[in-house]
């Protein structure tokens, strides 16, 4: 279903003053995919949509729609669109003139437009009468939708999202994103979703960016990125994690003061090389003593947390560090507060993250 | 609870609702008494008629009326087409300068609406300041620009461009941000936001802005008065004269009668269809 590149960013810069926004972005965005753009706030994915979109002009540097420069084509000259944070809906027009309004503006006739503007609130399963209701008299729910169908009435090569989502609660959101995931499928048009939430982008993302500080630390899928991050940030940024910082020059490259190891063990690191030993939560077991796996620690529990389906343990080590560790409900670990444990993991369940000499 | 809200909100209105009653319903209903009366009587114990709207119609006193409607109409369609550019710098454009310009408008209002008259009349009179410079000093000599209708339009536009400009600006400021910026990302021009956009937006406050311009504009005397001469006849100008120098109250309050009526159902109709809450999305 994905296919040839149909946009490609090369070289993007974008600088508000002495403020770097963006620094030399590039990326290809591939026909049909479903790419998230991840960050925290202030880390530039505002802008870049802005850039996408055609809201702002780039500093330096190239944007390329199947292989013509766009970056100085106004937004309304550009066959993409976009799904605003706000929805940014007409509240003066009906349901059915806002799901119009790009049809209009390209003078199709009126019974072109209500025919297609009832064929979208059947794809986004709005019920037909909807279309002569006011904005207003919708539910937060029902107005994205609207929103959507607006979007998609303007037949865009590339659909883009700005945190759509995030005004709506918890339940309303996760059913909208597996919604907007399936409408996706069944449009096959591209779609670049931006948001803060990692939750959000793992659930719909064929491919993830992580961005930070207006660079892209990491583009690949969620299951990569989860598994294999390459920098301290993505770790830290998709979800729980443990890292201890090792140094190549130390006994066969162990050296974070809490952390035992076997003593063949061998993590590929050279002298005087640096980097960061990454495990997650939910691979750490209790184990009865020292060398019944290739690494461990003491750990004193501190506290338990009930997350549903999980539970959540937070330890403290020897030097004062936390180490957390997660379980299924039925694999309770069997110690309370105060505690004083043995906690083990296995290489094969680590991931180093290198960080150069 | 909600029972005792509402007989406060009675309690404190009270006053406003007292002066009211006393000091502008007693006299619409004595004015609309006095225009059924016989003409040049003094007194409203007689036998009403309807003499006063007939000399209204046959002399002609309806030309005055339509001379006021009209030149009002033109110079609130001047004024807005003047005031969008300027209250949409306002509101969306201008930051600090935007009060810097508000206290520049309303510091007009400090100095008497005549006074500022008479200046213009000065500036433009036949060896005032415009046509006496440019006698002087390129020896072109004109009659001045006083006493024509444009020249009355133009005191209409000059004396009543605040009661459009801080409207229609709030009206502006109304239009949210995105609406525009996602129309214009669904392929709309300028000119397409401006129309599908912008102006419904912002009609409560082009509403507001044109019936308060509009009404003040159809009763205004001094602008004919000082810079037209007699060019024209405003229906103001027939009211006054009526109940001063003809002494025949019964044709002034017919003519007040007409003038409020015609005012009063075009306010009601305007602010009916532009009701605020509905042009926001609320209620309903």
């Amino acid at each position: 279903m994905v296919g040839s590149t149909i946009l490609k960013l090369d070289g993007l810069s974008k600088n508000f003053g002495a403020f770097q926004a963006l620094q030399n972005i590039s990326l290809e965005i591939f026909e049909g995919e479903f790419l998230t753009i991840v960050g925290p706030s202030g880390s530039g994915k505002t802008t870049l949509i802005r850039l996408l979109v055609g809201m702002d002009e780039p500093t330096e540097g190239e944007i390329r729609l199947r292989g013509k420069r766009i970056e100085g084509t106004p937004a309304n000259k550009r066959p993409t669109c976009m799904v605003f944070q706000s929805l940014a809906l007409f509240p003066h027009k009906t349901v059915g003139q806002n799901i119009e309004f790009p049809l209009k503006i390209r003078r199709e006739p009126q019974d072109r437009r209500q025919e297609r503007a009832n064929e979208l609130l059947d794809l986004l399963r709005l019920p037909r009468d909807y279309y002569h209701k006011r904005i207003a008299q919708c539910s937060g729910g029902e107005q994205q939708r609207v929103a959507l169908a607006r979007a998609l009435a303007f037949d865009p090569e590339i659909l883009f999202f700005d945190e759509p989502l995030s005004a709506l609660d918890y339940r309303l959101r996760k059913a909208l994103e597996k919604e907007l995931k399936d409408l996706h499928e069944r449009t096959g048009k591209t779609f670049v979703y931006i948001t803060h939430s990692l939750e959000e982008a793992m659930v719909m993302s064929d491919r993830i960016a992580i961005m930070n500080a207006g660079q892209f630390e990491q583009i690949a899928t969620a299951d990569q990125i989860y598994a294999k991050p390459v920098s301290k940030f993505v770790a830290e940024f998709m979800g729980e994690v443990n890292l201890f910082d090792i140094d190549g020059s130390e006994r066969s490259g162990i050296a974070a003061s809490a952390l035992h190891s076997r003593e063949n063990l061998n993590l590929g690191l050279v002298d005087d090389e640096f980097g960061t030993l990454m495990v997650r939560p939910e691979f750490i077991r209790q184990i009865d003593g020292e060398g019944n796996s290739d690494f461990w620690v003491f750990g004193k529990l501190r506290a338990e947390y009930l997350l549903g389906s999980r539970l959540h343990y937070e330890f403290e080590c020897k030097d004062g560090t936390t180490l957390t560790v997660e379980k299924l409900r039925e694999d309770r670990l069997s110690c309370v507060a105060g505690d004083e444990v043995l906690l083990g993991w296995d290489v094969e369940n680590t991931h180093l993250i290198r960080s150069g000499g | 609870m909600e029972r005792a809200d509402k007989r406060f909100g009675f309690l404190c209105s009270l006053p406003i609702l007292v002066v009211l009653a006393l000091g502008f319903l007693a006299p619409l209903a004595v004015v609309a008494l006095y225009s059924t009366m016989p003409e040049r009587v003094f007194g409203l114990a007689h036998f009403p008629t309807f003499e006063a709207f007939r000399t209204l119609v046959e002399q002609d006193y309806y030309k005055s009326l339509l001379w006021s409607l009209g030149m009002a109409f033109v110079a609130t369609c001047a004024l807005f087409l003047l005031c969008w550019p300027l209250a949409y710098a306002m509101a969306k454009v201008f930051r600090s300068f935007t009060l810097a310009i508000t206290v520049l408008v309303v510091m007009s209002l400090f100095v008497s609406e005549n006074i500022r008259l008479f200046g213009w009349s000065l500036t433009l009179m036949k060896g005032g300041l415009l046509e006496g410079h440019a006698r002087a000093w390129f020896g072109i000599g004109f009659d001045g620009l006083l006493y024509n209708v444009p020249v009355i339009v133009f005191g209409l536009v000059y004396v009543y461009l605040p009661f459009m400009l801080f409207p229609l600006a709030q009206g502006i400021a109304m239009i949210p941000d995105d609406a525009r910026q996602a129309a214009t990302d669904l392929g709309a021009s300028r000119w397409q936001v401006l129309i599908e956009i912008d102006l419904p937006l912002a009609a409560p406050g082009i509403a507001v802005g044109s019936l308060l311009s509009f009404v003040l504009a159809a009763g205004a005397l001094a602008e004919s008065k000082l810079l037209g001469g007699q060019a024209v006849i405003v229906i103001a100008d027939e009211i006054e004269t009526a109940f001063t120098y003809s002494q025949n109250w019964p044709l002034g309050s017919a003519l007040s009668v007409v003038l409020i009526a015609i005012i009063g159902c075009l306010v009601t109709y305007g602010l009916a269809r532009v009701n605020l809450d509905a042009i926001i999305g609320r209620n309903r």
